[in-house]
C-alpha cells in the first residue's frame, strides 16, 4: 500500500522490540468476541488510476457552473479566484500544518491569521474579528449565543429576510440552547416592522444585508431600536464581495458582524468547506467564540504572533467556555486572505462595481422580458424575479435542460411559503454580455412552454 | 578535498561552530533562507493591485443609496510580491511534509496529493449546492459511497454527514440524544451527560452548551473508566455518557462493553467520542460495542488535511433509535435510482428531524478526500494503516520506556504512547522544555499537558505514516534529550528552541495587553 511505509520486515523487527508476538496483541483490551477477524467487507485498494477513474466518472456526472452560463446565488456564489490563491494554499507548510499551538513553528499561520483578523475587521467596519468560523450559519448562530451571554437574556429576534438555513441553524442549536426566536416571516420586499419586535427582554436583532431576496437594508434606524432597548445588532452577510460597495455594518451600528467568505478566494464546493467571518466590538471581545491571534514579542524582543484570550476556549475552561469550537477554517481563511491581499480594497471596491453593474444590466434584460417582474427596489448583484404564476422550480429545471443554470427557486429554501413563482438570480464578474442573453432568451421561452400554475 | 572549483568541500576546521553563527548579526536580520517577512499591510499599498479589473460598461447603481463613500482602507500587493509574501510566511510552519509531527490526539499522517487533485476537479469544485439535484447526482453519489463506508467501518445503521467538525458532530450527537430523550417525554428530568475527567475540552463544553448538566467520571490509576464508577453516577437523569475510545490516555476502555449495556439500562445513551476511531479501523466496529452515537474526525482517521486548523468534517453515526432525529440534509435514493436530498426537517422522511446545522450540505470538499483515502487503502488497507498506527505508537512507547516514565506501566497503548512528567523530577527541566528541545532537534513536538489527569502528559502518536527509521531517528533525540536532562544540562532545555524562527513566545503579555489587528500607524507631526 503506498501510503504505508513500514515493510513486513520492518513490522517484524518493532513487534520484537515490543514484546510481542503478533499485532493483535495490542488490541488485548478491546473484548475478545468483539476484534474482528478479517478486514471489513469493502473494496480492495485501488492505485492513482483506479481512484482517478472512479472519482473522475463521478464527477463527470455534475454539471458544473463553469461549464453554463451560471446564475446561482443564494449564499454562495461564484467569482473568479486567482491561479495564485490555490496554489499557495497548497503550499505543504500550509496544508499540513496544525492549529498552531507551537508557535515557534507556526509563525507562518498566525501571521496570515493575524493578517486575516485585520482585513476582516475592516471590511467589516468592527474593532476585532476572530481567526474565523466553519461557516456564516453557524457563526449566525454564534453570534445569537454570544448576545445572549453579553446581555443576558434570551429572545432573539430574526429578520424575515435572513437566509432560511441561517435561520435554521440558529434556531436548531439556540433554540437547544435554551433562547427563545422569534422568526418573522419571509419578507420579500423588505417591508417588515423588525423594529417594533424588539421588546426589553430582547438579546438582539439579527438582519441580513444584502437580504436572502437581495435587497439592501438601512441597517442604522434598526442599530438605533435595539440599542434604545438594550439590544445588540446582529448583521449578517452572505455575500463578502458586497464589503467593497456598500456602507459597512460596523458604519451603521452593528454590534456583531458575521458573513460568509466564501466569496473570496473559495470555490462553491457544493456547500462547503466555506469560512466564516466574525467581528463585534472590542468591548465585547472576551465574549468571542472561537480563536484569536494576537501580537506579542519572543524572548529576543522580536514581534511575534501566539493564539490568545484561550481563556474563553473549550480546552482551557471546559464546561465554562464560550463555545464548544476547536477548529477554525485555516485553508479557507488562508485562501480569503492571499485573494484580499492581491485585492486590496481598491481592488474589491472594483470587483464589487463589475458585480453590481452586471447585475444590473441582468436585471434590465430580464424585467424586459413578458411576464418577468425584477420585485427588488435595491440590490447588489443578486435579485428576485416574480414569473407571473410560473412555478420557479420547474422553470430552474427547464433551464438546466437547455444547458443554463439559471437561479434558484424560492421555494427550494422555502418549499410551502406560497413564495413558487419567486426566483433568485445573482450575476457576478464571472457572467458575459452572451450569457445574459442565453439565460434571457432561454427564459422566455421556457416560460412560453410552461402554462400558468 | 577539492570541488572542481578548487574549494574545500568541508568546513575549515577553524571556521566558527553553530552557536556563535547564530549570533552572528545580518544587515538585513535574515539569515539565509529565513527571511523576516513584515505584515501584508506594511509593504503594501492601495495605489496597488494584484487583479486586473475592468472598468463596467456605464451603469445606474440600485443601492438605495447604501452604497459606501470610499473604499476599505486595505493595502494590496502585486502578484510577485504576494506569492512571495505568503511562499515566505509558509516558511515559517512546520508540517506534516517537514518532518514527524507526533502530536497526541491529533493525528498529523500523510496527506496524499491525489485527494487534493480530486477535491479540485471541476465536477465537485465547481458545483452549488442550490443546482438541480438531478445536475449533481454525482456530487450525492459521493455522499452516497462515503456514507457506506463509514457505515459498514463502524458498524452502526445511520450517519449524519453534515457537521463541519468533530465539536460539530458531538453537538449533532447530543442533540439527537436530547431530541429522542424529549420524545420519550424524560427532556425535563434527564439531564446529566457523564464526562471522564480525561476527556477532550469539547465534550463538557458540548454539553453544557446544550443545557445539560456535567457531572465528572473520576480517572483511576489505570487510565481507564471504570464501570463501578459510572455505575454509581447512573439514575433516571442521566442523559448519556461521552466517552472517547479509545481514550485520551492511548488505551482501549477493557470495560466498555459492560458501560454500554449498564448505560443502556438505565435509560442513558452511549455518546462515544471518535477521535481516536484511526487506532481501531478494520479492527472492532464502534456498533459492536453499544455505541449510539459517534463523531468521525474526517480530517483524522481519513487524512483530509488539517489545514493549519481546518476545514475539518466531523461525521456522526448514528443507532436506530437516534437515526430518526438525525439533522437536514441527507441523501436518499428514490424509486427512480435517481439520489435525492431531503433538505426540510419535519416533513416525510425527515419528520422528526431536530432541525439543521449547517447551511447547505456540509464539507463536500472533505468528503472527496476522504472518499480517495478510502479507495486507496481499500478494506484491508486500512485495517493495515490502523495495526501501523498501534505499532508504531508501541515501538516508541517500548523503546523509551528505560528512559522516560509511564502513568501506566508497561502496559500495551493504542495509537499514542503517554509518559508523564516523573522522570523528570528534581532535573529542572519541564515537559515544556522537552517540547521546545524537539523543535531544535527538527521534530515537531508531542501534545503536552494532555490529558489533565496526567501529570506533566507528553502524548505521542507517530501515526502510520512514519517509517521505521524515522522513527529510530525520533527515538535517538528523545533519548538523547533524555540523558541531557536527567544529567542536568538545563541550558540546552530552558533556551530552546533556538533553531525556530523565532525564540519562545511572551504568551501573558499577549492576552494582558491583545493587540489583534493591525492598525495604521498615525502620520508624523
Amino acid at each position: 500500500m503506498r501510503y504505508l511505509p513500514l515493510s513486513g520486515a520492518d513490522r517484524e523487527i518493532m513487534l520484537e522490540r515490543v514484546g510481542v508476538r503478533a499485532v493483535d496483541a495490542l488490541f488485548a483490551d478491546a473484548p475478545a468476541d468483539r476484534l474482528l477477524d478479517e478486514a471489513p467487507d469493502l473494496p480492495r485498494r485501488k492505485g492513482e488510476m483506479a481512484v482517478e477513474r472512479e472519482l473522475g466518472g463521478l464527477a463527470a456526472r455534475n454539471l458544473s457552473a463553469g461549464s453554463v452560463p451560471f446564475f446561482l446565488g443564494a449564499g454562495a456564489y461564484r467569482h473568479h479566484v486567482p491561479a495564485t490563491v490555490d496554489h499557495l494554499i497548497q503550499r505543504s507548510e500550509f496544508l499540513t500544518s496544525y492549529t498552531p499551538y507551537q508557535p515557534e513553528i507556526a509563525q507562518g499561520t498566525l501571521q496570515y491569521l493575524f493578517e486575516f483578523q485585520t482585513q476582516v475587521a475592516a471590511l467589516t467596519g468592527m474593532e476585532v474579528a476572530n481567526a474565523s468560523m466553519y461557516d456564516g450559519s453557524t457563526a449566525c448562530a454564534e453570534a445569537v449565543l454570544m448576545a445572549q451571554r453579553i446581555t443576558r437574556r434570551k429572545r432573539a429576534v430574526l429578520s424575515g429576510g435572513l437566509h432560511p438555513h441561517y435561520a435554521d441553524v440558529t434556531r436548531t442549536v439556540c433554540g437547544f440552547a435554551g433562547d427563545s426566536i422569534t422568526s418573522l416571516p419571509p419578507d420579500v420586499a423588505a417591508s417588515e416592522d423588525i423594529i417594533s419586535q424588539i421588546g426589553p427582554d430582547a438579546s438582539c436583532v439579527v438582519v441580513q444585508s444584502p437580504d436572502a431576496f437581495g435587497n439592501l437594508r438601512d441597517l442604522a434606524p434598526i442599530a438605533d431600536a435595539a440599542h434604545r432597548a438594550g439590544a445588540l445588532l446582529v448583521v449578517v452577510v452572505t455575500e463578502a464581495v458586497s464589503f467593497g460597495l456598500l456602507q459597512s455594518p460596523g458604519a451603521q451600528g452593528a454590534d456583531i458582524v458575521v458573513a460568509e467568505g466564501q466569496s473570496i478566494g473559495n470555490a462553491l464546493n457544493f456547500g462547503g468547506p466555506y469560512v466564516g467571518l466574525f467581528a463585534a466590538r472590542s468591548k465585547f471581545v472576551r465574549q468571542m467564540p472561537g480563536r484569536l491571534c494576537g501580537e506579542t514579542v519572543d524572548a529576543e524582543g522580536r514581534r511575534g504572533f501566539v493564539l490568545t484570550l484561550s481563556a474563553r476556549e473549550q480546552h482551557i475552561r471546559r464546561d465554562k467556555a464560550t463555545s464548544n469550537i476547536c477548529t477554525n477554517s485555516g485553508l479557507c481563511c488562508l485562501a480569503f486572505t492571499i485573494h484580499m491581499t492581491l485585492l486590496g480594497g481598491h481592488g474589491l471596491h472594483q470587483l464589487a462595481r463589475i458585480n453590481h453593474a452586471n447585475a444590473v444590466a441582468l436585471a434590465d434584460r430580464l424585467a424586459a422580458l413578458p411576464g418577468v417582474t425584477v420585485l427588488n427596489r435595491s440590490f447588489f448583484n443578486e435579485f428576485t424575479v416574480k414569473l407571473a404564476g410560473r412555478d420557479a422550480a420547474e422553470v430552474v429545471e427547464r433551464l438546466a435542460a437547455r444547458g443554463i443554470l439559471g437561479g434558484v427557486p424560492v421555494s427550494r429554501l422555502l418549499p410551502g411559503a406560497g413564495l413558487d413563482d419567486l426566483l433568485l438570480v445573482a450575476s457576478t464578474e464571472v457572467n458575459t454580455d452572451e450569457d445574459r442573453a442565453a439565460l434571457a432568451d432561454a427564459l422566455a421561452a421556457v416560460l412560453g412552454e410552461i402554462v400558468s400554475c | 578535498m577539492l570541488s572542481r572549483q578548487g574549494r574545500p568541500t568541508i568546513p575549515d576546521a577553524a571556521a566558527p561552530d553553530a552557536a556563535s553563527a547564530a549570533e552572528h548579526h545580518t544587515f538585513t536580520g535574515n539569515r539565509a533562507l529565513q527571511q523576516i517577512e513584515p505584515l501584508l499591510f506594511e509593504i503594501g499599498s492601495t495605489e496597488r493591485c494584484g487583479v486586473d479589473l475592468d472598468e463596467p460598461a456605464p451603469f445606474t447603481a440600485r443601492l438605495g443609496g447604501l452604497e459606501a463613500a470610499a473604499p476599505v482602507d486595505l493595502p494590496a500587493l502585486s502578484e510577485p510580491e504576494t506569492m512571495r509574501h505568503f511562499v515566505r510566511l509558509s516558511q515559517k510552519n512546520y508540517g506534516i511534509d517537514t518532518g514527524m509531527f507526533p502530536l497526541g490526539s491529533c493525528t498529523m499522517k500523510h496527506n496524499p496529493r491525489l485527494n487534493e487533485r480530486m477535491a479540485r476537479l471541476p465536477g465537485f469544485a465547481d458545483v452549488h449546492p442550490l443546482q438541480p439535484v438531478a445536475t449533481v447526482q454525482g456530487a450525492l453519489a459521493v455522499m452516497d459511497q462515503l456514507a457506506h463506508w463509514l457505515l459498514t467501518l463502524t458498524g452502526m445503521p445511520a450517519v449524519a454527514l453534515s457537521p463541519k467538525a468533530g465539536a460539530h458532530g458531538e453537538l449533532l450527537g447530543l442533540m439527537a440524544i436530547k431530541a429522542a430523550i424529549a420524545a420519550r417525554g424524560e427532556g425535563k428530568t434527564r439531564d446529566v451527560v457523564l464526562v471522564p475527567e480525561s476527556a477532550h475540552g469539547t465534550n463538557p463544553a458540548t454539553a453544557a452548551l446544550l443545557g445539560f448538566r456535567v457531572k465528572s467520571v473520576p480517572a483511576r490509576a489505570d487510565g481507564a473508566v471504570h464501570l463501578d464508577d459510572v455505575a454509581g453516577l447512573l439514575g433516571p437523569d442521566v442523559a448519556a455518557i461521552m466517552l472517547t475510545n479509545p481514550n485520551t490516555c492511548g488505551l482501549f476502555e477493557p470495560q466498555i462493553v459492560e458501560i454500554a449495556a449498564a448505560l443502556h439500562a438505565a435509560g442513558g445513551y452511549f455518546y462515544c467520542d471518535g477521535a481516536n476511531f484511526n487506532a481501531i479501523v478494520g479492527k472492532v466496529r464502534p456498533g459492536d460495542l453499544g455505541v449510539d452515537a459517534m463523531h468521525i474526525n474526517l480530517h483524522k482517521t481519513f487524512s483530509t488535511p488539517h489545514g493549519g486548523g481546518g476545514p475539518g468534517a466531523g461525521p456522526v453515526v448514528l443507532s436506530e433509535r437516534l437515526a430518526p432525529f438525525a439533522p437536514v440534509p441527507f441523501v436518499r435514493k428514490g424509486a427512480d435510482g435517481q439520489l435525492a436530498l431531503v433538505e426540510q426537517a419535519g416533513e416525510g422522511s425527515a419528520a422528526q428531524a431536530f432541525g439543521r446545522l449547517t447551511a447547505f450540505h456540509g464539507q463536500m470538499g472533505m468528503y472527496v478526500r476522504a472518499l480517495s483515502f478510502m479507495l486507496s487503502h481499500g478494506g484491508e488497507g486500512l485495517r493495515q494503516a490502523s495495526e501501523d498506527a498501534v505499532l508504531n505508537a508501541n515501538y516508541v512507547r517500548a523503546s523509551l520506556a528505560d528512559l522516560l516514565t509511564a502513568p501506566f506501566g508497561d502496559r500495551p497503548c493504542m495509537h499514542e504512547a503517554l509518559f508523564d512528567d516523573a522522570w523528570l523530577k528534581d532535573t529542572g527541566v519541564t515537559t515544556l522544555d522537552i517540547a521546545k528541545a524537539l523543535i531544535d532537534e527538527g521534530f515537531h513536538p508531542m501534545t503536552v499537558y494532555f490529558p489533565l489527569v496526567v501529570h506533566g502528559a507528553m502524548l505521542i502518536e507517530p501515526t502510520e505514516s512514519e517509517s521505521k527509521v524515522s522513527l529510530d531517528l525520533f527515538i535517538a533525540a528523545m533519548r538523547d534529550l533524555a540523558m541531557a536532562a536527567k544529567r542536568g544540562d538545563v541550558a540546552r532545555f530552558t533556551g530552546a528552541p533556538r533553531h525556530a524562527p523565532l525564540r519562545r513566545l511572551d504568551e501573558t503579555r499577549a492576552a494582558r495587553q491583545p493587540v489583534l489587528r493591525w492598525t495604521r500607524p498615525l502620520p508624523v507631526a
